[in-house]
């Protein structure tokens, strides 16, 4: 039930831009790549900001084809830069309104006052954008284009520009956008941890080429795929949080039979919690080791081996639904003479929320 | 102050020059300000240098071409005749299109300026919130583009109250028509009375003086090095 279709072919300076995809019409859509590999071209392409020959349908409505270009003012789109770019001659409420005040009331999707509460701009109101710190700003950019009802939201790096505390500040928010709204969501980024955060779907980019498109975690794991080279490499797992142990200050979280440990209290019971595992923390063996410092010791079977950096090898596992990934030296994989379709435990030595 | 009738007549005309002067060069110079700084067409330099020139031109050359071209045996002279109108020259008509012509580029620069200034984000941003163009350039670009128009407006109506060379080969000099106050200065001087040109020239020299410190405090011109 793919409703964001899109193909676009053109020359673009340094490299052919040649992207074809669909996405679903739900859920956050993380645009990956390198500096430089045609991410922000390709959203200028869907919000009609930049003209190349290709088509677009969003929703079964066509934006653009052989005959077609919706200018992007009649696309239903909400587009968040990377740099804020508030209108500096308009109040934070001017700008909240700008977007608002050109969809016809009928065709609003969002109420004004949720939007505000929401992302609590209700004391910003009466501002000028430069009295406004810079995670502020890119909260009222936020707010102000939700609130011209978008069909698609296309956010271009909206956190690189931000200092580390006010990313902390807006990713929150951006993880409540995703539960909270029916609405399909194209996140550009060159930061994993964001992407691991936030992605349900995963589109990676290289040089103007379209290199995966699918589940995050399979474009996260899938060995002949670059991220699962990276140092960082690693999976995530939706889970749901059990309980909390406050005398260890441990939180126990959930995945169907699979259960983690992890340090700290996080959420509440009950709630859910994306857990990042580094291939780097997870470790094998044959059997269950009796005493052990790791808390995680999960039945796992191995999916596929691959090599990694020299003297290393990267393990695929199967985890219940879910897919963990292992990085070992090439002599342990020889010495337990690990082989696909094997069953092994997995020492998960750590794990963080994502 | 002993101001004759004749100086009155020419202050007000000056003034009424300038003021119509003024707005009609807002009208034209803003779509034209607009269209040099968002077109991509190669004209684009030809076009600049043109509505440059008079920055450059004797006002006399402009002038005299005015004429040839305004006048009975001119292109425009003509196609005016055929559409049952007067020729423009020695009118106050023609002075304000003789004007227009002179003080254009500094109209045009301070507006083209402003918009460039702008940049492409916000008129991007308004259109991905559902702005039209249109609507983009009201709600947006001119909002945004206030300084310019204002320097605009202020230089070229003290422009138009300072011109001389265009008014006389364009307009001649007939009191109560087209007799502007420079050119009366020029007669005062010409027939020795020099209290009434120290008057005239006195008070044009304050006016000029208070127009640049009001458009240098307000749009700071000509900035110190920040230090």
């Amino acid at each position: 039930m793919s409703t964001i279709v899109a193909r676009f072919r053109s020359s673009l300076g340094r490299f052919e831009l040649d992207a074809d995809f669909s996405l679903p019409a739900h859920g956050v859509s993380a645009l990956f790549g390198a500096s430089g590999s045609g991410k922000t071209t390709l959203l200028r392409l869907i919000a009609g900001l930049t003209r190349a020959p290709g088509s677009l349908s969003v929703n079964g409505e066509i934006w653009q084809d052989d005959r077609t270009f919706l200018p992007t003012h009649r696309r239903a789109l909400g587009y968040v830069f990377q740099e804020a770019s508030l209108f500096p001659h308009l109040s934070v409420r001017g700008n909240l309104e700008y977007g608002w005040k050109r969809v016809p009331a009928g065709e609003r999707r969002i109420r004004f006052d949720d939007v505000i509460d929401w992302l609590g701009l209700s004391a910003l109101l009466p501002q000028a954008p430069h009295q406004l710190s810079g995670g502020q700003r890119q909260r009222v950019a936020i707010g102000r284009a939700l609130l011209a009802s978008p069909r698609l939201l296309l956010m271009d790096e909206p956190l690189s520009a931000l200092d580390s505390n006010s990313r902390a500040e807006i990713l929150p928010y951006l993880e409540r956008l995703h539960r909270q709204l029916e609405l399909p969501i194209i996140y550009v980024s060159h930061a994993l941890d964001e992407v691991a955060r936030l992605a349900d779907t995963l589109l990676l980019i290289d040089a103007g080429k379209i290199s995966y498109q699918g589940p995050l975690i399979e474009g996260l794991t899938r060995l002949d795929l670059p991220l699962a080279h990276r140092d960082t490499a690693g999976t995530v797992i939706d889970t749901t949080v059990i309980s909390h142990d406050p005398a260890f200050q441990i939180t126990q979280v959930a995945r169907g039979n699979i259960a983690f440990e992890l340090p700290g209290l996080h959420a509440a019971p009950g709630e859910p919690l994306r857990v990042r595992v580094a291939a780097r923390d997870v470790s094998l063996a044959l059997s269950a080791p009796s005493q052990t410092s790791i808390l995680n010791l999960l039945p796992a079977r191995i999916l596929e081996i691959a090599d990694d950096a020299p003297g290393q090898m990267l393990v695929r596992l199967a985890l219940e639904d879910t897919v963990l990934l292992a990085r070992i030296t090439r002599k342990s994989a020889h010495a337990l003479n690990l082989q696909p379709g094997m069953a092994v435990v997995a020492q998960v030595k750590s794990v963080a929320v994502a | 102050m002993n101001l004759s009738a004749s100086d009155v007549s020419a202050i007000t005309l000056t003034l009424q020059l300038a003021a119509v002067t003024t707005l009609v060069l807002m009208l034209i110079a803003t779509p034209l300000a607009w269209w040099l700084t968002h077109t991509q067409t190669r004209w684009r330099a030809a076009v600049t240098a043109l509505v440059a020139l008079p920055l450059v031109l004797p006002p006399t050359v402009l002038g005299f071409y005015l004429l040839v071209l305004l006048g009975p045996k001119g292109m425009i002279g003509q196609w005016m005749q055929q559409l049952g109108f007067d020729t423009l020259p020695f009118t106050f008509g023609g002075l304000v299109v003789g004007s227009v012509v002179f003080s254009l580029p500094f109209a045009v620069q301070p507006i083209a300026n402003a918009f460039a200034a702008i940049g492409a984000r916000p008129l991007e941003v308004a259109a991905t919130l559902r702005a039209s163009v249109w609507d983009r350039f009201w709600s947006v670009a001119v909002p945004l583009a206030r300084p310019g128009f204002i320097t605009a407006a202020v230089l070229a109506f003290a422009h138009t109250v300072g011109e001389f060379g265009v008014v006389l080969m364009l307009g001649g000099n007939i009191p109560g028509e087209t007799r502007v106050l420079s050119v009366a200065i020029y007669d005062h001087v010409e027939a020795l009375e020099y209290t009434q040109a120290h008057w005239l020239s006195a008070g044009l020299l304050v006016f000029s003086f208070g127009v640049l410190l009001m458009l240098g405090r307000h749009s700071g011109q000509w900035q110190r090095v920040p230090t």
